[in-house]
């Protein structure tokens, strides 16, 4: 394959699920909103929450349109950029998108057209049940894809198959409910909904600095911030737990999270700090220019446990006899002999020698784990990008606990005070908004960046996943979709702003 | 229940479901059809042509999810097909991708104030996802039957043969044919939607007009496709999995398998008849009988290519790499499980026909797209 070819690739990917995530969260989350606003309305049969459901549904509509456009070429980029994975894996992880499609996309497009068109058209019933279906639906979707996702970091429920050369589902159950899995889908949509809720804050915060829409601001501002600080108390909850799996089951990812070259003991997490960017698995330089560090914290998240070991870059990549760490070099050797063995199994296998077959195919057991690291070159190359994986981990915490105050801000202002008179809190709600987006995109970029050099976690590098294609191909539709989604991103920008604008009258 | 099938059960079972994804497929793709419509039935009048970007606008996304279907089923039930062909019609596949992403926003955004790129140009991408999507689906379809240049190695990793990437099949008239046909079959049906969909005189008769028009066309462009096929050899595998040519064979599998061949015929038969019944009789209910034409016809043509032995996506470059339902299907415990999801299919269509029956009690109006309260496209 070309050199730069998994390069592209993989920046076309990335590129493709940045934007498909500036969509998708507010969608997970305000189709909720929408839904209890609309449940009010039912309930009270108050046609002020009529008008209010109205006008966020209004924003819903103009940002779900991308997400499912995106969305539909995240699902074909696996094959048209990724062959070689397709094939390897295609039989796991196809599953869950087909399951995805029957059960949870369906749902959303078919009752999208009853929550939009259907207001009278159908009972007051049934459109309230069409609009909840809509945000389940939506959930559903990020369920099935979060849960493929979860797969690609810790592979389970599977048994290799030498005859087909790939990984075949042998457990279904231990894929859906990987530990990773679950908690990868609680934490991504919780995030989702705090965005939502951002937005819903955010906006209506606007509509109070303009002295406009004020009812429906002060309401709306009310739910928004509700939503926004159970799911925060729920993000913190399921963070925790994500570092926990991470720790177990991608330590190099955690690692570099904190930017932790050598192991140790009773380990703290690194509040605020700058990486030395001089800093080389070789060499002797501190990791770090300045940070403020919290005694113990990197233990207990990882291990849930003050006084365990956290091992470092260092013990990860060399290895670590006290601790019984295995080298990424002694992995590579094992990676090695078990793709020998299988090319051996398969000359075997033509040439009808049913005793040689076994022979091999034991060795290819032994070793299977180790597949992945047979075609790495260096041990350091299975250290991620640290910077960007140690600053990203860090925005996201950061902003993370800045929302839980804000929502609980916003929500003593709006009870207990008449928050109206509070502008420089209603400034920084308005300006909170992008910065849920901010967190959420850098809470996937520990996720992905933090897991390379692996498309799937020590059993496919990203260089064998990739379609073998010439890059400059790649490097085309790498600019025909930069240019297209950031055409479609500023169109929305633009319909939302002068939708808001317009407030509850503005139309739908 | 599945778990008792064999392998080769549920990949048939398997065909059967994609070539049924495959047909509703086809049906949906009525809203493409109708896309390119719009200039022909509204002429101009903004009134008119909010009502029928109205009347497809509501039912877009059913498209778009029976092609994201159609996907991860394939995927998850033929992985080596996707791998092979995605992976390697790359142009092709990308080109299509491109036409549905430019339809999926234009819906929303056409009439929205401050849209930035201004409402010709979202009624420019309906055009051209209309036309340029659905010629280029037929033709990456009709390489099913006319194979492609690619090579399956030792790992089954798929390498393509061909610098252009798929956009070789555009150079074959036996892929045009069926790219053709399928276009203005969608036209047919768009119009048949329409006509049942929209309550108004000119459209009707202008929809009814233009039907006119592209039946014979079509008739044209698909009967080359069946002459081409039907005269063709084929792509045979034996029960070693070595595949080899047979003259005529597209033939013989539809004499081979009569039900098969029934269902082809009687799918044709019901397009020509909502065609007929529509321009003569005045009938305004004819795309339900056209609908049930076209998934039968295009399902009956996904059975033909992958069953009675024969190679579904045939390598022109290596002919022992071509994938048939045997060789490039998932395993039998992930079929298995699948199989059990499928159950759920006949009641997500209960659901969806209910909402659409719902929806489309009432025809569109004039008046609903003058209502100020109301969310129109």
């Amino acid at each position: 394959m070309e050199e730069h070819l998994v390069d592209w690739s993989r920046a076309q990917f990335a590129l493709t699920a940045i934007y498909h995530w500036l969509f998708v969260p507010l969608t997970l989350g305000l189709g909720f909103i929408v839904a209890f606003m609309e449940t009010i309305y039912v309930k009270t049969g108050d046609e002020f929450w009529k008008k209010t459901t109205k006008f966020w549904m209004g924003l819903f509509a103009i940002n779900f349109a991308i997400g499912v456009a995106t969305g539909l070429i995240m699902e074909f980029e696996f094959g048209t950029n990724w062959a070689n994975y397709s094939w390897f894996v295609g039989d796991i992880f196809g599953a869950p998108l087909a399951i995805e499609g029957i059960l949870a996309f369906f749902m959303e497009s078919t009752f999208f057209a009853v929550m939009f068109f259907g207001w009278e058209k159908v009972s007051k019933g049934f459109h309230l049940l069409s609009t909840w279906l809509v945000a389940i639906g939506s959930n559903l979707s990020a369920l099935w894809i979060l849960v493929a996702n979860g797969w690609m970091q810790y592979p389970t429920g599977m048994k290799f198959n030498p005859d087909t050369v790939r990984n075949e589902m042998d457990n279904f159950w231990d894929v859906i409910l990987s530990p990773v899995a679950v908690t990868k889908f609680l934490h991504t949509i919780s995030s989702g909904y705090i965005i939502a809720s951002l937005f819903v804050v955010g906006i209506s915060a606007w509509f109070l600095l303009k002295r406009r829409e004020i009812i429906l601001a002060k309401r709306s501002m009310v739910i928004g911030a509700i939503f926004g600080l159970v799911t925060s108390f729920f993000v913190i909850l399921t963070g925790d737990e994500s570092a926990h799996q991470v720790a177990l089951k991608q330590p190099v990812k955690l690692a570099a999270m904190e930017g932790l070259y050598e192991g140790k003991e009773k380990a703290g997490i690194v509040g605020v700090g700058v990486l030395n960017p001089k800093k080389t698995l070789t060499n002797d330089e501190d990791p770090y220019l300045f940070e403020i560090e919290a005694p113990y914290a990197l233990s207990l998240l990882g291990y849930h446990d003050i006084n365990a070991f956290v091992p470092g870059l260092k013990d990860l990549v060399y290895g670590n006899e006290k601790y019984e760490i295995e080298s990424v070099d002694s992995k590579i050797q094992k990676g090695k002999v078990a793709i020998e063995a299988l090319k051996n199994y398969k000359r075997a296998k033509e040439e009808n020698n049913l005793l040689k077959q076994d022979e091999h195919l034991k060795v290819l057991e032994e070793n299977i784990k180790y597949f992945g690291y047979g075609h790495i070159k260096n041990p350091e190359d299975v250290v991620p990008p640290v910077a960007l994986t140690f600053y990203s981990f860090h925005i996201m915490v950061a902003l993370g606990t800045w929302f839980l105050i804000l929502f609980a801000l916003v929500l003593f202002y709006a009870l207990k005070r008449e928050i109206i008179e509070y502008r420089k809190l209603l400034i920084v709600s308005v300006a909170s908004i992008p910065l849920g987006y901010i967190a959420s995109e850098a809470g996937w970029i520990v996720a992905e960046v933090g897991r390379q050099p692996w498309a799937i976690q020590d059993l496919m590098p990203v260089g064998i996943a990739a379609t073998d294609i010439a890059s400059s191909n790649v490097q085309i539709t790498f600019f025909m979709f930069a240019f297209l989604f950031t055409a479609l991103l500023i169109a929305e920008i633009k319909i939302m702003l002068k939708q808001i604008k317009s407030g509850s009258e503005g139309g739908h | 229940m599945f778990e008792n099938l064999t392998l080769l059960q549920l990949q048939q079972y398997w065909w059967i479901i994609i070539s049924l994804l495959g047909g509703l497929f086809g049906f949906i793709m009525f809203v493409q059809g109708g896309q390119t419509l719009i200039g022909r039935l509204s002429k101009g009048d903004e009134v008119l042509k909010t009502m029928l970007i109205n009347s497809l606008g509501r039912k877009w996304e059913l498209g778009f999810t029976t092609l994201v279907l159609f996907g991860g089923a394939l995927f998850a039930a033929f992985p080596l097909f996707y791998s092979t062909s995605f992976g390697g019609a790359y142009w092709v596949w990308i080109a299509i991708l491109f036409c549905f992403i430019i339809q999926a926003v234009s819906y929303e955004y056409r009439k929205k104030a401050n849209n930035f790129l201004g409402q010709k140009v979202y009624e420019g991408f309906l055009f051209i996802n209309g036309s340029l999507g659905v010629i280029l689906l037929g033709v990456a379809i009709a390489t099913f039957f006319s194979g492609s240049n690619f090579s399956i190695d030792e790992h089954n990793f798929s390498h393509w043969q061909t610098p252009f990437r798929g956009l070789e099949a555009l150079g074959s008239l036996f892929n045009l044919s069926l790219g053709f046909a399928l276009f203005f079959l969608v036209r047919i049906s768009g119009a048949l939607y329409f006509i049942n969909n929209i309550n108004n005189k000119t459209i009707r008769q202008r929809a009814v007009k233009g039907i006119k028009i592209d039946m014979p066309i079509f008739l044209v462009f698909f009967l080359a496709f069946l002459f081409q096929l039907f005269t063709k050899s084929g792509f045979v595998y034996d029960s070693t999995g070595i595949v080899y040519m047979q003259e005529y064979k597209y033939l013989i599998n539809f004499i081979e398998m009569p039900i098969v061949f029934a269902m082809f015929v009687i799918g044709v038969l019901m397009v020509v008849i909502a065609v007929f019944m529509t321009i003569h009789f005045e009938k305004t209910c004819c795309i339900k009988t056209g609908g049930v034409g076209i998934v039968l016809t295009v399902m009956a043509l996904f059975l033909n290519v992958g069953f009675n032995n024969t190679s579904y996506y045939p390598s022109l470059f290596d002919l022992q790499s071509s994938l048939t339902i045997q060789n490039s299907s998932g395993s039998h415990y992930t079929l298995t499980t699948m199989s059990y999801v499928s159950l759920l299919v006949p009641f997500v269509l209960a659901y969806i026909i209910y909402v659409w029956y719902q929806m489309d009690k009432v025809k569109i109006t004039k008046e609903e797209m003058e209502d100020p309260h109301s969310h129109n496209y």
